[in-house]
């Protein structure tokens, strides 16, 4: 791959909880990726519509509101409606996800779900391995 | 605090000490570091002793428990007195989940009622709003109406028990929802003990619950304040609140100097209004959060009561000794809380209500161990109150007044505290050209306090990658382990309840009265009059809360914050 990786980071639904996925913005933009920050309270349309525009390889969703189960499946569901494909773009979560769900949105086709106290270094290694991977196999999800 | 003569000689006695028992052993051994810091970074000396004290004056600086400035606490007795209020902050589901888990915290001693609000709520928009799908109820109590309400207090009696309100855009909202739960109760309005957060400023700092434009959050606050003084003369109008801005990641310092700037602000404005600083000062309250550096949180604590009296007494001219009164709740840090290995949260909280209490708080709340994963289950948050009883009953902790006061470390690291706080004062002072309230906002909209405390959380994030701090159970001395704590579940039909009794509630209400309140209300926001009496109104009415907060939202605009990572 000769371009940079493009990460969006988002922030959906009406938590506040900024610190996650500010420091995680901050660490992947300084670990070389391109990076994209939504700002705070996006409707899944609006976290859609900013993935398939800015073409990116990577979203990542941080939640600590609980909606998680409702919320990012919608973000899935308008990111296909707005031509963007699953296959090939890595979706992954961030924040306060109970063990149970984090099971369910692997199986809705979230790709990896990070609690707190993840090494970010950890999110590096995953983005790096798996984006290549996904672009490669065009793994159904 | 000491003579002169005595201190030239301890200095000699510790170089000599330092010579001969000191120098020779590390030279042998070593330290385990080179340098050793409290989480707002500041350097901890090897030992501390009479000169790193000597140029406080008692009678001045500390002075006794009851006296200003107050630093040994607020109150002549103390917890001997009284102990500090069981509070813990709870609410989940509907009305009736909370109302039931609230029942049960009473039951188990806890002494306070402390709410926690869904987002929806929190954001003022109704639980049938699309923007509240998957929401409703998850964090906190789902309240639409003024029916909410009575479900939520039935059987609670508002003259027995204090109850406080995390809600900040709509905390106009929730007060007169509480004063008319009190009237139907016949609980006198002077009587209702309680406290709204109301606290905009430190929204924009750091929790992001926006709604309404600094300016105009500002000015609802104020009206609150001219409202409460009159009304509800003995409710904390306000809770100043660093406890969002720490858990966004800034030090215990910002922590303290963005508190008390706020503050300030805050009293500003109401001066402005015209509002007798006298008056309504013994109506303000302060929220701190209580992290793990153990002495720092206590040198915070001791700061910051010292600091407000100094303030309130020589800036703001307030000439009540109970204006000069910092009181404060106390929650401790749900951002040092880990995901892996649960149970050590238990003790991460045990240490950080000690320093609460050991500050002087008024009121606390006590973190349950598996908040790292969901809110609280009926088991944590019992041995979360436990641990509170454990150290008002058996640890001995509560029986004198301040006792760590004239630890020579403690007293230094109190004034270093109110040092460096004072720095950044000044310079929010500076950006508002002599005014705090001027200050605060400029300090907004330049994005001075998010990208403070933006950079503190990633220096923060990266002493933890790099090994420097110690997160125990996390990047050091972690296992693999499966999770078997039971984790709470939220019912999902809560939503579906929560909506339909709001439709019901619509079509069962007199809709004129409705419109007539709503209408009243546009024209005071309009015309600059204070929103609080046909907010009451509404409430009364029945009138949900994202309708009230529409009328306000088109009469004041709303507020979407810059992007600043």
């Amino acid at each position: 791959m000769d371009r940079k990786i493009r990460v969006l980071v988002a922030k959906v639904g009406l938590d506040g909880h900024d610190r996650g996925a500010k420091v995680v913005a901050r660490f992947l933009r300084d670990a070389g990726f391109e990076v994209i920050y939504t700002g705070l309270h996006r409707t899944p349309e609006e976290v859609a519509m900013a993935a398939v525009q800015e073409d990116v390889d990577v979203v990542g969703i941080s939640l600590h509101s609980g909606a998680h189960l409702t919320l990012v499946p919608k973000v899935m569901k308008y990111i296909e409606e707005f031509g963007g494909d699953l296959n090939e773009l890595v979706v992954i979560v961030g924040g306060i996800v109970p063990a149970d769900d984090i099971d369910k949105l692997k199986e809705m086709g979230v790709d990896e779900v990070f609690i707190p106290g993840t090494p970010i270094e950890k999110i590096i290694d995953y983005i790096k391995a798996r984006v290549p991977e996904k672009k490669r196999t065009g793994e159904k999800v | 605090m000491f003579d002169e003569k005595k201190l030239e000689e301890l200095k000699k006695r510790r170089e000599g000490w330092e010579k001969s028992c000191l120098n020779p052993y590390l030279e042998k051994y070593g330290e385990r570091d080179e340098m050793f810091e409290t989480l707002s970074g500041i350097k901890v000396k090897r030992v501390y002793d009479p000169t790193d004290v000597a140029h406080l004056d008692y009678m001045k600086d500390l002075n006794y428990p009851g006296e200003y400035p107050y630093t040994r606490g607020v109150y002549p007795t103390m917890y001997r007195g009284r102990l500090w209020t069981m509070r813990q902050f709870s609410g989940f589901g509907t009305a009736e989940d909370t109302n039931a888990r609230w029942k049960m915290l009473l039951r188990e001693g806890q002494t306070g009622l402390s709410t926690a609000f869904d987002f929806p709520t929190l954001m003022g928009v109704d639980s049938d709003d699309p923007l509240a799908d998957g929401e409703v109820g998850k964090v906190g109590v789902a309240i639409d109406t003024l029916k909410d309400f009575e479900v939520l207090f039935d059987g609670i009696p508002l003259d027995k028990v204090s109850t406080s309100f995390t809600i900040n855009p709509p905390a106009a909202i929730i007060l007169a929802m509480y004063v008319a739960i009190g009237d139907l109760q016949g609980v006198p309005r002077e009587q209702l003990r309680g406290t709204i957060q109301n606290d905009m400023l430190k929204e924009f700092h750091a929790q992001n619950t926006l709604v309404l434009p600094p300016e105009p959050s500002v000015k609802v606050i104020t009206d609150i304040f001219e409202w409460g003084v009159e009304n509800v003369p003995k409710f904390n109008l306000i809770s100043i609140s660093g406890y969002h801005i720490r858990e966004a990641g800034s030090t215990a310092v910002q922590e303290l100097a963005f508190t008390i700037a706020d503050g300030m602000a805050y009293v500003e404005a109401a001066i402005e209004r015209g509002i007798d600083i006298d008056r309504l000062a013994p109506q303000l309250s302060f929220f701190f959060n209580s992290h793990n550096n153990f002495f720092e949180e206590i040198a915070k604590f001791r700061a910051a009561r010292r600091m407000w009296a100094k303030i309130m007494r020589e800036e703001y001219d307030a000439k009540n000794p109970r204006s000069w009164w910092l009181k404060f709740h106390t929650q401790t840090a749900g951002c040092s809380l880990t995901a892996q290995q649960p149970l050590n949260n238990i003790v991460r909280t045990t240490i950080q209500a000690m320093a609460a209490v050991l500050g002087g708080t008024q009121s606390l709340h006590t973190n349950s161990f598996d908040e790292a994963w969901a809110l609280p289950s009926e088991e944590a948050v019992r041995v979360a109150l436990r641990t509170q009883q454990i150290i008002a009953y058996e640890s001995g902790i509560p029986d004198t007044i301040d006792p760590l006061a004239g630890s020579y470390y403690v007293e230094w690291l109190t004034d270093k505290m109110e040092k460096l706080a004072w720095k950044y004062i000044e310079q929010i002072r500076k950006m508002g050209e002599g005014s705090m309230l001027r200050g605060v906002l400029t300090g907004i909209e330049n994005g001075f306090f998010v990208k403070e405390i933006s950079r503190a959380a990633a220096e923060y994030q990266r002493d933890v990658e790099e090994g420097r701090r110690t997160i125990v159970g996390v990047n050091k001395f972690a296992i693999e382990e499966d999770l078997n704590i039971p984790i709470l579940k939220v019912d999902e039909e809560a939503q579906r309840r929560q909506v339909e009794r709001l439709k019901k509630i619509k079509a069962e209400r007199d809709n004129d009265a409705v419109r007539e309140a709503l209408e009243w209300l546009r024209s005071a926001a309009e015309s600059n009059e204070n929103v609080m009496p046909p907010i009451l109104e509404a409430v009364k009415a029945y009138a949900s809360v994202g309708e009230i907060m529409g009328v306000l939202k088109e009469v004041y605009g709303t507020y979407r914050k810059p992007i600043i990572i």
